[in-house]
């Protein structure tokens, strides 16, 4: 297996090759469906009048709440979400219906002539507002340690702030898309842009009033996900599904960009208010936090969104006395929904304004404070411990951070910019070094499982079904890898399948940067039970037949079956290989061959072994199953073991922003993360790489602007700026962390996850900027707006400038 | 079998008769099942969708030029040569815009790369590898880096001469008159102006940078269509000793290169004004004829007192930049008059800088743009002055009282302060999605400032 593996459809990429949902050979008498939308942010629908609409031509049908014929429901946690609304438009644009055509032009302009009368009501459009008139969804939460009056109290210092932090668009570059069909035997088959088939495969179902037995989901691959399709493709599979039903023919929808900009949730923008307790080094004592989150009209995964912030809202710090409620707003908006960091990225974010804002106060250089507030192992009383209950296991981050000051010359760099910023009233740099520490696994325990079916067919062929998807993060690369290496076999002889519904049943979302470990484990295990069972075969032929073999083999990626006894759930293996010869054990598979392992030069070509198998009359096909080991939380606590490690990071931004404009650049970017034992490092790579893009965007250009009557307005590139190759720095250094101790936990080969992570490496670009703005002043608070568009700057250098 | 209504994609005559001509060419060519060109926004903004069209300079010369496929109608098509990514590997060899992609790790999700594949095969012909080549093309996985990359290595690989280079060297008649429905491409001026007396109710349309978005959107634009984009007379570019005459239909990408170096205003607007494939596409003309209040060239042209020129079925006048701009999208321009140049004077003398604030500094709309030209004396005493902005007003303006404030000063830091502060009120600029009104009346005063330390100190 080569580390610098590329990814295993680059070629179908870069030829045009590569198919999408919406690029599938159309079946004869395709459909395609267009929603009508409410102009209002909150009203009552008092009828809709479709006739006009049917009547024109090419027209089939226009799907309203009345043609469902299961349950109009598609919320995940809470049932709030219906398909279309019945009676009530919850947010501005919202699908009051669909049109179902033979073109999408057809469905469009019919789309127009659908009459919907309403009687506006008065809505709410920002957090403020739905916090003015308490409107929230389910309790608050709570997650706290020890005593915060106490700590607050007794602390010499403290000080409150708030601080609002903007949403995000997901702007994956394929926009939401389904294709929908009833095959011959009545079951529904879907093709779906969705992160979570499983799901959509349920939610289909349910929304059809038929059994999942009866849908069948799959995702070829997606142009991007980032959380986006975790549940929200759910409504448009939901709608192509019902449209297929209604009609008996196959139906499409593809969202146009404004409409999947309207139409679809995004990251939580977060308003957030604490008080914080301190000492003359700025130690941390005490922290009450309250963290609004704006859910939008319906629940989606706003609980373990939110759960996620008031869980990373330490970041890598260590406070004695802590109190985090949470809420979720009730807005008349999109839900908001996933996003890489799952509210992870705005917990965090507050975690470093309260530290940047200790350290201002104080006048003590931020980065010290950082350092002297990090969790840390082996200290009397343990600062090792987070405010839920759960230790930082394998905590390399002082490691890392220590590393990453000395490669990044940040104190060189520090004093070199003290004198560039003296010398330039109009201009100024800041440079900032930020941690992050983000727990892996999902926050819902039972997601935390995955399963895979490994069928190798007699001639030696394989093909690898796994319950993850594909969004370009390289998860099949990974576990191509992961089967190659574990058969012992070249990644030539796999062929991975489409993720589907009727391979792997049950699967999880590939979210929460877990989809390599678990369907890592997965494909491993099955991969142990086929090498147990062909194991016992090889040892016969090879005690019958030792046949003369003069190609030598390299000991590098020698697999015995079972030998990796760290692999958690192999039970297949170790039965089989007790049953055949003790031999079984020391049957070797690699470089395509089997051997004994003290008999190298007597081999067998993976295939004949494969044939001899199936002439035994042994299955070649096996599941894999995996569930990630001692999890435990109790959300009604706010405690438990929600996370099986933490991945570590860090980063190193320098910026240098225009006094005048408000305009900044980013000079030079210095990336230290830790991913394990890399499965794929060139995959590995580029998450870190286009995480930290990312979130970059997010913090600086993505500004999401609605109108008074919450209409979105930036609802397209042009008014709404993802990072462009412009805003990258030449200057661009990302190096894996090379961990001194082996770790504790047994990931998938000793990797890690980095799907999320380094998407918060981003907000030392954040902490870099205002750092400059505080070079404009002298003022002990440096409030920076989130996302820091330039307009957003040039506020913050003019109140710094007064202070 | 070529027809008036043919092209060529692929090296392959395809007839366009029957096709609904304010289609995309993006959503034509997805309807003949080539999806490896993608719909990422379908406004020109993503690049997701970018073709490489054949365009002959003036030289005669062929060259290829990425553009956005969402944007171009294919009534604009007859005649033109189009390359789409399916057309690059030859079976299993992939091309060295392709293959750089691979090997760097290039691609993630997919999506946006044979976008960025054809910005790439551009750009290894017309020798432009640089951040410049790619900024028209939005990812959203990998962060540009492994692009970058990729496009410094296929920069620094001999040039191979392969099919594409002997296609472009093939002699080319000029493009020759056509219309497919309802969308004419008359190839001279007269031309034009007749249809459109046949035609009043039909729309001129350039590069289709603008409305180009409308018809991707699906919104009703014309019953029917006049093309400039194959005009001669609209092609030509006279640089003389005291003016330079700008044909209104040259892209801008041409005035870039062919004028480089002779007005700052210039060189300092258009490598922010757009990407390369609006750029390619996009005119002086068209932008003066949309009369966008942001229109990041008018304030260089009101900046330089430049002149329009204007041709109508009453014959051809002349009308001064100052005097062009009349109301909230609206012109001195008559209905049925075309925009056929503009001029540009060079004096000597003029210190001049544009500037453009967006909320990102690539491939954004303005939030405010301004572009200044001031003369000094010996005693830095302002001898002329010329403050010209988009984005503050209902049209392109110039700042007249803090223009009549500066007049006659020694220009020091208290005249500056004072001029920052009377460009301050000067306007009364809109709130809106790109940002508040009191940050466009900030930056009308201190992007002055900032001209007055970057070119006057």
């Amino acid at each position: 297996m080569s580390k610098a593996t590329t990814h295993e459809s680059a070629v179908g990429h870069v030829s045009g090759r590569a198919i999408y949902a919406d690029e599938q050979h159309p079946p004869a008498g395709l459909l395609s469906l267009y929603p009508v939308q409410a102009p209002h942010a909150h009203a009552r629908i008092l009828a809709i009048d479709t006739a006009a609409a049917r009547a024109l031509p090419g027209v089939h049908a226009v799907l309203t709440a009345a043609d469902i014929p299961g349950t109009n429901d598609l919320g995940p946690i809470v049932h709030d979400e219906p398909v279309m609304p019945a009676d009530h438009v919850s947010y501005f644009g919202q699908a009051v219906a669909w049109v179902v055509a033979d073109s999408e032009a057809q469905a469009m302009a019919a789309a127009r002539q659908v009459k919907v009368e309403y009687e506006a009501l008065p809505a709410l459009l920002d957090v403020h507002a739905a916090i003015a008139a308490e409107s929230f969804h389910l309790p608050p939460a709570r997650v706290e340690r020890g005593d915060v009056s106490a700590g607050l109290a007794a602390a010499t210092h403290r000080l409150s702030g708030e601080l609002l932090i903007g949403g995000q668009d997901h702007f994956y570059l394929e926009t939401q898309a389904c294709w929908a069909s009833i095959d011959s035997e009545g079951l529904v088959q879907l093709v779906s842009s969705t992160q979570h088939p499983s799901e959509t495969q349920h939610m289909v179902a349910h929304v059809l009033g038929i059994a999942s037995h009866r849908v069948v989901c799959r995702c070829l691959r997606m142009g991007g996900g980032f959380g986006g399709k975790e549940t929200q493709a759910n409504p448009f599979a939901a709608v192509a599904a019902l449209a297929a039903w209604k009609t008996g023919r196959p139906a499409r929808v593809k969202l146009h960009r404004a409409l999947d900009m309207q139409l679809t949730g995004k990251r939580h923008p977060f308003f957030a208010r604490f008080t914080v307790g301190f000492d003359d080094d700025g130690l941390l004592q005490a922290a009450r936090i309250d963290l609004v989150a704006d859910g939008g009209w319906s629940v989606d995964l706003s609980p373990p969104v939110l759960m996620r912030a008031m869980v990373h809202v330490d970041n890598a710090y260590f406070i004695p006395h802590v109190e985090v409620q949470g809420r979720i707003a009730k807005t008349h908006l999109a839900s908001n929904t996933a996003f890489r960091g799952f509210g992870g990225p705005q917990g965090m974010v507050v975690g470093e304004e309260i530290l940047d804002r200790v350290a201002r106060f104080l006048g003590l250089p931020v980065d010290q404070v950082r350092e002297r507030n990090f969790y840390r192992e082996g200290c009397t009383p343990d600062r090792n411990q987070t405010h839920y209950g759960q230790p930082v296991v394998d905590n390399h981050l002082p490691e890392l951070w220590a590393q990453l000051r000395t490669s990044s010359a940040y104190d060189l760099r520090r004093a070199e910019l003290d004198a560039f910023n003296r010398e330039h009233p109009q201009r100024k740099r800041g440079l900032a070094i930020t941690p992050v520490k983000f727990g892996i696994s999902f926050n819902k325990t039972e997601y935390n499982q995955a399963g895979a079916l490994v069928l190798i067919y007699s001639d030696g062929s394989v093909q690898l079904n796994h319950g993850g998807t594909e969004m370009g993060q390289g998860l099949h690369t990974k576990m191509l890898a992961v089967a190659a290496r574990t058969l012992g076999i070249s990644q030539s002889r796999i062929q991975i399948m489409v993720t589907s519904t009727d391979k792997v049943p049950n699967t999880s979302a590939t979210a929460a940067s877990s989809g390599s470990d678990l369907n890592g484990q997965a494909v491993k295990a099955a991969c142990e039970t086929l090498l147990a069972r062909m194991a016992p075969i090889a040892a016969a032929s090879l005690r019958v037949h030792p046949l003369p073999n003069p190609s030598p083999i390299e000991g590098e990626g020698l697999k015995t079956p079972g030998s990796d006894r760290s692999s958690p759930l192999s039970p297949g293996g170790r039965e089989v290989g007790r049953e055949g010869a003790d031999e079984a054990a020391d049957i070797v598979f690699a470089d395509d061959r089997v051997f004994h392992r003290d008999r190298p030069e007597h081999s067998l070509a993976f295939h004949d072994v494969v044939r001899s198998t199936y002439n035994a009359r042994v299955s070649l096909a096996a599941t894999g199953y995996y569930r990630t080991p001692g999890l435990s939380w109790d959300p009604k606590l706010g405690r438990g073991h929600p996370f099986y490690y933490f991945a570590f990071g860090a980063a190193v931004c320098e910026v240098e922003v225009c006094g005048l404009t408000g305009v900044h650049s980013l000079r030079r970017v210095d990336l230290l993360h830790d991913v394990g034992d890399s499965i794929a490092e060139l995959i590995d790579r580029g998450q870190i790489e286009g995480g930290f893009v990312q979130g970059m965007g997010w913090l600086t250009s993505e500004e999401l602007r609605w109108n008074a009557q919450g209409r979105l307005l930036t609802d397209a590139p042009s008014t709404y700026k993802i990072p462009t190759v412009g805003d990258v720095p030449e200057d661009f250094r990302v190096d894996l962390f090379r961990r001194s101790k082996p770790p504790s936990t047994n990931v998938i080969f000793h990797s890690k996850g980095v799907g999320e992570p380094p998407l918060m490496l981003a907000i030392a670009v954040r902490e870099a900027i205002r750092d400059a703005v505080a070079a404009f002043g002298d003022a002990r608070v440096v409030e920076l707006a989130s996302p820091s568009t330039p307009e957003a700057i040039y506020h913050a250098i003019v109140k710094v400038r007064g202070a | 079998m070529t027809s008036s209504t043919s092209f060529t994609l692929n090296g392959k005559p395809v007839d366009l008769a029957g096709a609904d001509p304010t289609q995309s060419l993006l959503r034509w060519l997805r309807g003949q099942r080539l999806t490896g060109t993608k719909e990422g926004c379908g406004d020109g903004d993503c690049g997701a969708c970018t073709v490489a069209m054949v365009e002959t300079d003036g030289a005669g010369r062929a060259q290829y030029r990425a553009v956005n496929s969402c944007l171009l109608p294919v009534g604009a098509l007859p005649g033109r040569e189009v390359v789409t990514v399916e057309a690059l590997a030859e079976g299993d060899r992939l091309h060295p815009a392709q293959q750089v992609l691979v090997d760097g790790a290039g691609s993630q999700c997919g999506y946006c790369t044979p976008g960025f594949v054809m910005s790439l095969f551009v750009g290894s012909h017309d020798g432009d590898l640089s951040d410049h080549c790619i900024e028209g093309n939005l990812c959203r996985c990998t962060g540009y880096r492994p692009i970058r990359d990729a496009a410094r290595r296929l920069a620094a690989q001999p040039v191979v001469e392969d099919r594409f280079h002997q296609a472009l060297a093939e002699p080319r008649a000029a493009l020759a008159t056509s219309a497919l429905g309802a969308f004419h491409n008359p190839t001279t001026l007269a031309e034009a102006l007749a249809l459109k007396q046949q035609l009043p109710q039909a729309s001129w349309i350039a590069g289709a940078t603008d409305l180009g978005v409308n018809l991707s959107r699906g919104q009703p634009v014309a019953p029917a269509f006049i093309a400039l984009d194959r005009i001669a007379e609209l092609q030509q570019l006279e640089i003389g000793e005291h003016a330079v005459r700008i044909g209104a239909g040259v892209p801008l990408s041409r005035l870039e290169q062919e004028l480089a170096g002779l007005f700052p205003l210039l060189d300092d607007m258009l490598p922010w004004f757009a990407a390369k494939q609006v750029k390619n596409r996009a005119t002086f003309g068209g932008g003066l004829g949309s009369a966008s209040p942001i229109g990041d060239l008018a304030p260089i042209l009101l900046a330089l007192d430049g002149d329009v020129h204007l041709l109508g079925p009453n014959g051809a006048r002349d009308v001064p930049a100052a005097a062009f701009f009349l109301d909230y999208r609206l012109t001195a321009r008559s209905e049925d008059e075309l925009i056929v140049a503009v001029t540009l004077p060079r004096r000597a003398g003029l210190v001049t800088a544009s500037y453009k604030v967006a909320k990102r500094q690539t491939d954004d709309i303005s939030i405010v743009a301004a572009s200044f030209a001031l003369a000094l004396d010996g005693e830095r005493r302002v001898q002329q002055v010329r403050l010209a902005y988009g984005g503050v007003a209902a049209t392109p303006r110039r700042a007249l009282r803090t223009e009549t404030l500066l007049h006659g000063q020694v220009l020091g830091d208290a005249v500056v302060e004072q001029a920052r502060a009377s460009l301050a009120e000067e306007f009364t600029p809109l709130s809106d999605h790109r940002a508040d009104a009191d940050y466009r009346r900030a930056l009308a005063g201190n992007l002055f400032v900032k001209f007055v330390a970057e070119k006057l100190a």
